[in-house]
């Protein structure tokens, strides 16, 4: 499973990128402000200067910051391709979201309730809808969100690397449980993961 | 001389009375004045009940279904009743017709029905408080959810519905103002830039306010006839709304920020004596704004389901609009090189703008970029975002014009110390109010959340905290505002700072007809060499250490 790229890096990479530069133009900007307020106080400098514009400067500060907001742009994009393209041979997990509970339903048929079971190193796609108002599943450890809207079938998909326990959230506003609407994912090895789709819990 | 507040008053309509009639722009941007400031008071209170609620786990100071009225009716009011009108409605109907040299805008009566229509808006949103409920869905009011909820939708919509209304008449106002009534001497290149940024504001406010005014009977349609248009069963479609709703309320943050840009490119060159630098770019950038951002709605959607080809045009977009806001910032720290600056009150404010839109508008960038926008959005980092554009940028730009304009408006002054001491607060709050939300968001935590997992517990507690000291630096500053009221009216407020617009040739508070003689135009609209050469540094005439 190693030729698959965790888009987890994709998005990070492309978060870091984006804050550094910002943290780097806020850090200049403010230092520069609070320098020029202090230098050019009016009890020491009284006779302002008439500069009324400069084009070099301008242009200058048009072309710079638009090369860099284009290549954030690229950044942003191609961790958004990560997240949208899924790699072939993905468990697939039927995601239905209602008020105020997600069900999950495997390949097996095995249903479970606010709880996501997958195994480690497998790709998991999850198809998701709504049956009434739109939720949003949002798993922050894999960077996965996406809407539950009725009537349309939405996907996501991620590669759990790690065995743990993550949570599951929703994120878009679905009425008075919307805070209660998490659950958890139970990333377990291959074996467990098969013992347990295939085990009759009642459903 | 007279000034305004001595006007005649017809017979019957005395005191008050002869306030609700009037069609002196100055006298409606007062009225806008006292009224927006009860609203924003009133979604401060709001807001700092969230903060209360969120500051420990579990429940504490509302129920869950109070805590969703509670953040729609913040947002609702926030946006709709203070964000909005506030810079356009109070200092633009004061100081644009000083601005161009006219006696009035356009239309006032159409200026005075426009308060009426402010007015009924508001009135309705409380009203719909004391019926079934106030609505439980965010100020956003997304179906299918808005249509199925058993609280008031209906009514609070048609409150948002009316402000609308009041809202696309300013605009239409200011524009006719400043194409027939700008003093004959003054062309475009010579209107303050206050001026051209709600020019450029007023045109979206005309081009993207009806298509919320239709999503929103939509919304009523859909509650009372059950027509179909959003559900999917019948052929609607649930992000078709989503669609129609940004197109008005992305927009609409332009609204919001451009009068206050206005606002600062005002304030940085008259407290530096030196001309604002880079004129020209900053009114192409405030057109470039309104016109690129009616075009970047959809960022609010990438996780909707739309489709790829659309997320890719809306995040480049996105970036391309980052840029006329990067230019204005570099302008204003240029106007500052080699000026002549004193500090002041509104300098202070204007300084704290430029640092808190900074971050605001920098953190846009992490949300405009596709990748990164899926893990941050619908968290507490957005929340923490658009604080700090709306919030840091446009409160802050509304508080550095009451304290740059007050004196013109009441010539009274108020209290320097006090005014710093509440600049300083608010500032230090905000910082602890909306930074721990950026590291919650990133941590995960959802937005319109009630309660929240136990590892969010830390970052919601200093948030809270922080909450507290801005609210008690707001209230501070009102205070102290509110306090110069009943003093004296305070000598040399005529022109505090050494402002070189036509607002400051004129006494304070002004007179009934603006101009008693006609205004002279310069030719250059930010030129400072008669101040620079009359010398005096005025400002120092802080009501309590000087006179």
């Amino acid at each position: 499973m190693t030729d698959i790229i965790n888009p987890v890096a994709l998005v990070d990479r492309s978060f870091y990128f984006i804050i550094g530069f910002s943290f780097v133009f806020l850090f200049a900007i403010t230092l520069v402000m609070i320098y020029f307020v202090i230098r050019y106080r009016r009890s020491r400098h009284p006779k302002p200067a008439d500069i009324r514009g400069n084009w070099k400067l301008e242009t200058a500060w048009i072309f710079i910051p638009t090369l860099i907001a284009l290549a954030m742009f690229v950044s942003g994009w191609q961790a958004y391709t990560g997240l949208r393209n899924v790699p072939e041979g993905a468990l697939e997990v039927d995601v239905i979201a209602q008020s105020f509970s997600w069900i999950f339903i495997y390949p097996t048929g095995k249903e479970t309730e606010n709880e996501l079971q997958v195994p480690v190193n497998t790709p998991v796609k999850l198809n998701i809808t709504s049956m009434d108002v739109i939720h949003s599943l949002y798993i922050p450890a894999f960077r996965v969100k996406v809407d539950a809207v009725n009537g349309l079938t939405t996907y996501a998909w991620f590669l759990p690397e790690t065995i743990g326990e993550y949570f599951l959230q929703c994120t878009e506003f679905c009425g008075v449980g919307h805070a209660d609407m998490t659950g958890v994912v139970r990333v377990v090895s291959e074996d467990a993961f098969e013992e347990w789709v295939e085990e009759d819990d009642g459903w | 001389m007279t000034s305004f507040y001595q006007t005649p008053e017809p017979a019957g309509f005395a005191g008050i009375r002869s306030w609700l009639i009037t069609f002196d722009h100055k006298r409606i941007a007062l009225l806008y004045l006292f009224s927006i400031l009860f609203w924003f008071l009133l979604a401060v209170t709001l807001g700092g009940l969230i903060r209360l609620e969120l500051m420990f786990p579990g429940k504490t100071v509302l129920s869950a279904q109070m805590y969703n009225s509670v953040f729609t009716l913040h947002g609702v009011i926030m946006i709709f009743l203070f964000i909005i009108p506030a810079l356009p409605a109070v200092f633009g109907n004061f100081f644009l017709p000083i601005h161009i040299g006219a006696e009035d805008v356009y239309f006032p009566r159409l200026n005075l029905l426009s308060w009426y229509l402010y007015m009924a808006g508001g009135i309705v949103a409380i009203v719909s408080l004391f019926s079934d409920g106030f609505p439980d869905t965010g100020w956003t009011f997304y179906v299918p959810f808005s249509i199925s909820t058993n609280t008031n939708v209906s009514t609070a919509v048609f409150a948002a519905f009316i402000l609308g209304f009041s809202s696309m008449l300013t605009g239409l106002n200011f524009i006719t103002t400043i194409h027939k009534m700008r003093a004959k001497t003054m062309g475009w290149l010579q209107l303050p830039l206050f001026t051209w940024s709600l020019y450029a504001t007023a045109w979206v406010q005309l081009l993207a306010t009806p298509v919320i005014t239709i999503t929103l009977v939509l919304v009523v349609v859909e509650r009372f006839f059950n027509v179909g248009l959003f559900d999917p069963a019948r052929g609607g479609d649930p992000i078709l709304y989503q669609h129609l709703f940004w197109m008005y309320s992305h927009p609409a943050v332009y609204i919001m920020i451009l009068p206050g840009m206005g606002v600062i490119s005002e304030i940085i060159p008259v407290s530096a004596r030196k001309s604002i630098f880079g004129y020209k770019a900053i009114v192409a950038s405030s057109l470039a704004i309104a016109i690129a951002g009616s075009l970047v709605w959809a960022h609010h959607m990438y996780t909707s389901g739309m489709s790829e080809t659309a997320v890719f045009v809306f995040s480049l977009l996105t970036f391309v609009v980052a840029i006329p806001s990067a230019i204005k910032v570099f302008s204003w720290v240029a106007t500052l090189y080699k000026g002549a600056i004193e500090m002041t009150p509104p300098l202070l404010f204007s300084l704290c703008f430029i640092y808190l839109f900074s971050v605001g508008g920098l953190t846009g960038l992490v949300l405009g970029a596709a990748g990164a926008n899926i893990h941050v959005h619908d968290t507490h980092f957005v929340v923490a975002h658009f604080h700090f554009t709306m919030f840091g940028g446009t409160g802050f730009a509304f508080f550095a014009a009451l304290h740059y304009w007050w004196p013109k408006m009441f010539g009274k002054m108020y209290d320097f110390k006090k005014a710093y001491i509440a600049a300083i607060l608010v500032t230090a709050g905000f910082m602890l109010h909306y930074v721990p939300m950026f590291v919650l968001g990133l941590q995960g935590m959802p937005r319109r959340y009630y309660d929240y997992l136990p590892q969010y517990a830390a970052g919601n507690f200093f948030a809270g905290f922080g909450a507290l000291c801005m609210i008690a630096g707001i209230g501070l500053m009102m205070v102290n505002l509110l306090a110069s009221l009943t003093r004296e009216r305070t000598a040399g407020t005529d022109d505090p700072w050494g402002g070189v617009t036509l607002e400051w040739t004129i006494p304070s508070p002004p007179p009934l007809h603006n101009f008693d003689k006609d205004p002279e135009v310069m030719d250059y609209p930010y030129d400072f060499t008669k101040v620079v050469a009359a010398g005096s540094g005025a400002a120092s005439m802080d009501s309590e250490t000087g006179k």
